[in-house]
C-alpha cells in the first residue's frame, strides 16, 4: 500500500497542504445470530477503502474513496486540499498540531486463535446449542444469540514521514433470554446486555466465557423475574456488578473526558461537558477510591481500545484521568492538546472505517480495582441494607453528562448482609460528581472484568467505535433508586 | 455514482459466478459531503463515495449474505464464494420463501407509487465552497447575538437497488440536504434542524434565527421542579420519542412476542385524535419505495383513532403470521413491502411515518396561549426505553425548554428527565399542530405535529 499512500501524499501537499495523512483500510466482518432455534442472520462483509486527512490554509479537509487506482486516490487527495480551503472560509485561528516523532512500525492483536479459520457450521452449533438451553426453560418465549468477528488492516502514513502498519482483531458474544407474561416483558442477558463481551482478542474468548454453562440460569432468572417484587423505590445503598459499573464509567467518566467534546465540538450532536478546562487538576470527581485510567497499551488487557498507535500515529499510552478521586487528565489529539497545556497529544483518534474521520474516541476508560483484597461476596456481607444490581437495562444521561439514570435486568435486595429476595426493573439516578462521591467500597483484581463496548455512537457524519470499560463490583451510598417509575 | 445500468452489469456478471439456485444483490451508496461547525468554526468536513455490492444466495431453503464494496472480477469471484459458502452451512429454514419476481413482489400502485423525483440536480451540485458560505451566513448570524455556533450542513446523492435471478429489479436515487445548528449562549442553547431531497427547502439564515432566538429566550434559566406537566412537544421532540415504538409495529415481533402491541392488535390503545401511517409515497416523505426483497411498499393504517389496526410484514414473515396461533388477533395479514434485507431477524419496520392531520389543527402559537402553566420543549434527548410493554421512555429535554404561564412564554427552565409511557402520552394528547416534515437525532425523518400533552412526567431536573 506504500505506493497508494505516496500518491495521495504527493498530490495533497503538491496542493498546498501544510499537513496530510493517508490512511489504506481493509476491513472483514462475520456476523452471526439465532433467535427461537433458526439461524436469524448470517453474514460476511468486507469493505475496502482509503480516506485522506490534510491541513491546508490553516484549516482540516478530509476525503474518503473506496477506489484505490493512482487517479482516484489522487483526486481524492485533491478533494481533501479543496475542502481544507473552503474550511479556510470560516476559521478563527490556524489549526496547531503537537509535535509527534514519526513512528515507522507494525503492531498486531495478539491472538490465540484466529476466529476467521473457526468454521461457520463450528460457530452456529455452539449458537444454537446455548439457544437450546435457554428455550428448555419453560416461560422463555424468545432467545437470542449473536457471534461477531472482526479484522481490521490498517496502512497509515505520514507527510511527516510516519509509516504504521497495524491488524486489530476483535470478538464478540452473547445472548438473551426473553420471557413475556401477562403484561409484562423480562429479559437477562449474557454476559452483558446489547451484545454481549466483546474484546480484542481472538476464539479464545468464546472458550473463555463458559455460555452454554451459564443460559440456564439466565433464562430461570427471566421466568423468575416475573414473579419477583418491583424493586423499592428510595434512597439505598447500592452495588453495581461489574459490568453495570463499566457502563456507568463510559457515560458518566468516558464521554465528558472527550476533550473535543469539553471544546464545543460536539455541541451540536452529542453535546458539551461538564468538564470544562479550569476543572483540570481542583474538581473532586470521585471518591479517594475512586482511580480512573485511559489505557490503551496492550499491558492493560485485551479491550476494544487496545491498540499500539491511534489513527493519527501516536503511540497508545496509559493517561491518569482520576487520581484518588481528584480529576487529573482528559482524552487529546494533535489538535487539541496545546489547549490544556500538553506538548503531547493523548493517543486516542480513531475511526470506524476508512470512509469516516479520525476522531477523540475512549480507549480502555478503567475504574482500577480496590487494593484491599474484596470480593463480591464480602462487600455483599458488608452491607446493611441495599440493592444489588446487575446487567444494563437502560441507560440515559443528560448533554453535559450531569443527570444520568440507568436501569438493570435484575436486582437483589441486600439486609443484614444477606440477599433476601429477587427485585425487578431496578433503576438508579444521579449527578455524576454525587454519585463517584458516593464510592465507598470496591472489590479487588479478582472481580475486575474489562469488558467491551462495541458501539460507541459520535460524530457527524455519525461513526461507532469499539471502547474498553475495566470495572469490578463497587458500593455507593445514599444513591437514588428507582424514580423511573415514580408517578407512573 | 453507480448508474442502474452498470449494476445491471455486475449483477449479470455475478449471476454467471454464482452455481445457487437463486441470486439476489443489493447495490447501495453515492457520494456523501458534510461541513462540520463549532465555536463559529469549521472544524471538521468530510467527504466520501462509496458503492455496497451485497450478495444473497439461496440453496434450497439456505442462503446466507455476503458484501463487498470491489467490483473488479476477483472480488465478485470472492463474494460470491463468501455468499455460497455461508450459505451451504445453515440450517434449512422452513419459512424462507423463494425470492419474489417483479409480479409478486407487487407494482407500484395508485397509492404508493412516488408521483415526484426524489433526486434534485441542485442538491447534489452542492460544493465544499457552498457549504461554507451557508455556514458563513450562520456564524455571521451567531455573531450578530453574541452566540456560539455549532452543526452541519451536509449534501449528497444515493442510489439503492436490488435484482434477483427471477429477473426482479429495482432501482431508486435521491439527494439529501440538511442543515442542523446549535446556538450557545453562556448557560443557555437553542437548537433547529432541518433537511430534504431538495436544497431549496432547506434555508440555513431562518434555522440560525431561530435556533439562536431560542437561545437568548432561554438564558438565565430558572429551576422549575419536577412532576407532571402540560407539556407541548415541537415536532421534533415529537418525532424522537414516538419512533421508539415502530419497532414494534412488525408481525415478526408479534411473532417473537416482544411487542407491546402483542394482544393489543384492533384496540384503542391511544387518544382518538391519534390516526398513524406508513406511506412513503407523502409529498413529505423521502427514502426508496421498496424494501430489502424489492417488494413495493404499500400505505398502511397503522392506528386509527386511536386503534391499532395494522402492522408491517415482510413476505415471510406474513406467511408464517398465517400459520401462527397469533393469527386471529394480528390484524390483517398481507406482505406490506417493509422487510428488511435477508437474512435478518427483526423482520420489517415501518420506516415512512404519518400522523393524520387533525380535525382542528391549532397553531403552536395557540397552543401556548391556551396554556395556563406548562413546558415548552424544542427537542428530546438520549431517550431510552424503560419498560417494554407500556413502552415507558426515559429522557431529556435540551436546548430550549421554557415555562408557559397564563399563555405565555416566560424565560427558560432547566432541563428535565422525563420518565413517560408511550401509550399514556399519546392517549392525552389535548391539541395538535398540522404535521411538518421533521428530523431529530433519536429516530428517522417523519411527518409529524407539534402536539400538547397533558400529565407529561418530569421525574428530575439537571443542574443546567
Amino acid at each position: 500500500m506504500k505506493h497508494v499512500s505516496k500518491w495521495a501524499l504527493d498530490t495533497a501537499v503538491s496542493r498546498g497542504a501544510s499537513y496530510a495523512d493517508v490512511r489504506v483500510i481493509a476491513q472483514r466482518n462475520r456476523a452471526l445470530t439465532t433467535k427461537n432455534g433458526k439461524v436469524g442472520s448470517a453474514s460476511d462483509a468486507e469493505s475496502v477503502g482509503m480516506n485522506v486527512r490534510v491541513i491546508a490554509d490553516g484549516a482540516w479537509g478530509f476525503a474518503a474513496s473506496a477506489e484505490l487506482g493512482r487517479g482516484a486516490v489522487e483526486a481524492t487527495a485533491a478533494r481533501a486540499v479543496e475542502i481544507a480551503q473552503a474550511s479556510a472560509r470560516v476559521k478563527r485561528e490556524d489549526v496547531q498540531l503537537a509535535q509527534e516523532k514519526p513512528a515507522v512500525a507494525e503492531w498486531s492483536t495478539p491472538y490465540k486463535i484466529d476466529p476467521f479459520t473457526t468454521s461457520v457450521e463450528q460457530n452456529i452449533d455452539l449458537l444454537l446449542k446455548i439457544d437450546a438451553e435457554l428455550r428448555s426453560v419453560a416461560g422463555v418465549t424468545l432467545a437470542e444469540t449473536n457471534l461477531n468477528f472482526s479484522r481490521e488492516e490498517q496502512w497509515f502514513a505520514s507527510s511527516e514521514a510516519a509509516e504504521i502498519h497495524q491488524a486489530k482483531l476483535s470478538t464478540g458474544v452473547g445472548y438473551a433470554a426473553y420471557a413475556f407474561a401477562g403484561s409484562e416483558i423480562q429479559k437477562r442477558s449474557y454476559p452483558n446486555s446489547f451484545g454481549g463481551q466483546w474484546q480484542n482478542k481472538g476464539y479464545e474468548l468464546i472458550e473463555e466465557l463458559n455460555l452454554v454453562e451459564n443460559a440456564r440460569r439466565i433464562a430461570e432468572e427471566a421466568v423468575a423475574l416475573h414473579k419477583a417484587d418491583q424493586c423499592p423505590e428510595g434512597t439505598f445503598d447500592i452495588i453495581l456488578d461489574s459490568s453495570q459499573l463499566g457502563l456507568q464509567i463510559h457515560e458518566s467518566v468516558g464521554h465528558p473526558i472527550e476533550l473535543d467534546r469539553v471544546l464545543g465540538m460536539e455541541a451540536n450532536f452529542a453535546g458539551t461537558s461538564f468538564l470544562t478546562l479550569d476543572k483540570l487538576r481542583t474538581l473532586r470527581y470521585g471518591s479517594d477510591l475512586v482511580n480512573v485510567v485511559a489505557d490503551a497499551r496492550q499491558e492493560h488487557g485485551p479491550g476494544l481500545g487496545t491498540f499500539g498507535y491511534d489513527d493519527e500515529g501516536v503511540h497508545a499510552q496509559c493517561v491518569p484521568i482520576i487520581t484518588n478521586g481528584l480529576f487529573t487528565g482528559y482524552l487529546s489529539s494533535r489538535d487539541t492538546a496545546h489547549t490544556i497545556g500538553e506538548s503531547r497529544s493523548g493517543g486516542t483518534v480513531r475511526a470506524e472505517s476508512w470512509n469516516r474521520l479520525p476522531m477523540i474516541r475512549m480507549t480502555n476508560i478503567s475504574v482500577l480495582p480496590g487494593e484491599r483484597p474484596l470480593s463480591l461476596e464480602q462487600l455483599i456481607a458488608s452491607t446493611d441494607h441495599g440493592i444489588l444490581m446487575q446487567t444494563n437495562r437502560s441507560w440515559s444521561i443528560d448533554d453535559k453528562r450531569y443527570n444520568f439514570q440507568f436501569g438493570c435486568e435484575i436486582g437483589w435486595e441486600i439486609k443484614g448482609g444477606k440477599r433476601v429476595r429477587m427485585v425487578k426493573n431496578p433503576s438508579y439516578s444521579g449527578i455524576t460528581t454525587e454519585f463517584w462521591n458516593a464510592l465507598d467500597a470496591i472489590c479487588s483484581r479478582d472481580e475486575w472484568t474489562l469488558w467491551g463496548t462495541p458501539n460507541c455512537g459520535k460524530g457527524q457524519p455519525q461513526q461507532v467505535m469499539g471502547t474498553g470499560h475495566g470495572a469490578a463490583p463497587a458500593r455507593f451510598r445514599g444513591i437514588k433508586v428507582g424514580s423511573a417509575f415514580k408517578g407512573n | 455514482m453507480l448508474t442502474h445500468e452498470q449494476a445491471g452489469k455486475i449483477f449479470d456478471r455475478i449471476r454467471k459466478l454464482s452455481s445457487a439456485d437463486e441470486v439476489e444483490v443489493l447495490f447501495s451508496g453515492g457520494e456523501f459531503s458534510l461541513t462540520r461547525f463549532a465555536n463559529n468554526t469549521i472544524h471538521q468536513n468530510v467527504a466520501e463515495e462509496n458503492h455496497v455490492v451485497s450478495v444473497r444466495t439461496a440453496f434450497g431453503q439456505r442462503t446466507a449474505r455476503a458484501t463487498t464494496n470491489k467490483v473488479d472480477d476477483e472480488s465478485l469471484r470472492l463474494v460470491v464464494k463468501n455468499s455460497e459458502s455461508l450459505a451451504r452451512v445453515q440450517h434449512p429454514d422452513p419459512d424462507l420463501l423463494t425470492m419474489p419476481d417483479a409480479r409478486s413482489a407487487g407494482g407500484a400502485d395508485e397509492a404508493s407509487a412516488l408521483t415526484q423525483t426524489r433526486f434534485f440536480e441542485r442538491t447534489a451540485a452542492i460544493t465544499p465552497e457552498l457549504r461554507a458560505e451557508g455556514v458563513k451566513k450562520i456564524v455571521d448570524i451567531a455573531d450578530r447575538h453574541e452566540l456560539t455556533a455549532a452543526g452541519v450542513f451536509s449534501s449528497g446523492e444515493y442510489f439503492e437497488g436490488v435484482f434477483n435471478s427471477h429477473g426482479l429489479t429495482r432501482w431508486h436515487t435521491q439527494t439529501s440536504a440538511e442543515v442542523s445548528v446549535t446556538m450557545l449562549a453562556a448557560d443557555s442553547s437553542g437548537w433547529q434542524k432541518a433537511n430534504s431531497p431538495d436544497i431549496t427547502n432547506v434555508h440555513p439564515e431562518r434555522l440560525a434565527e431561530t435556533a439562536a432566538q431560542k437561545a437568548v429566550d432561554s438564558a438565565h434559566s430558572k429551576e422549575v421542579p419536577a412532576g407532571k406537566y402540560t407539556v407541548i412537544l415541537e415536532p421534533a421532540a415529537v418525532l424522537d420519542i414516538v419512533g421508539f415504538m415502530f419497532w414494534d409495529y412488525s408481525g415478526m415481533a408479534i411473532l417473537d412476542q416482544r411487542s407491546f402491541l402483542t394482544g393489543r392488535i384492533g384496540t384503542r390503545l391511544f387518544g382518538e385524535n391519534i390516526t398513524i401511517m406508513d406511506d412513503v409515497a407523502h409529498p413529505l416523505q423521502s427514502g426508496s419505495p421498496f424494501d430489502g426483497e424489492g417488494v413495493f411498499r404499500k400505505r398502511v393504517g397503522l392506528v386509527e383513532n386511536g386503534v391499532v389496526k395494522r402492522v408491517v410484514y415482510a413476505r415471510a414473515t406474513a406467511a408464517r403470521m398465517k400459520r401462527s396461533e397469533h393469527k386471529d388477533s394480528a390484524g390483517r395479514i398481507e406482505a406490506t413491502g417493509h422487510g428488511f434485507a435477508l437474512p435478518n431477524e427483526m423482520g420489517e419496520m415501518p420506516m415512512n411515518i404519518v400522523f393524520a392531520p387533525s380535525d382542528e389543527p391549532q397553531t403552536l402559537e395557540r397552543m401556548i396561549a391556551s396554556t395556563e402553566r406548562g413546558i415548552l420543549v424544542t427537542r428530546l434527548w438520549y431517550i431510552r426505553e424503560v419498560e417494554p410493554f407500556e413502552k415507558m421512555l426515559t429522557g431529556m429535554t435540551r436546548d430550549g425548554t421554557f415555562l408557559v404561564e397564563n399563555g405565555r412564554v416566560h424565560g427558560g427552565v432547566r432541563n428535565f428527565r422525563f420518565n413517560e409511557s408511550l401509550i399514556h402520552m399519546l392517549s392525552n394528547v389535548e391539541a395538535m399542530s398540522g404535521p411538518v416534515r421533521s428530523c431529530g437525532e433519536e429516530s428517522f425523518d417523519m411527518v409529524v405535529p407539534a402536539v400538547k400533552v397533558n400529565d407529561f412526567n418530569f421525574t428530575e431536573v439537571t443542574k443546567f
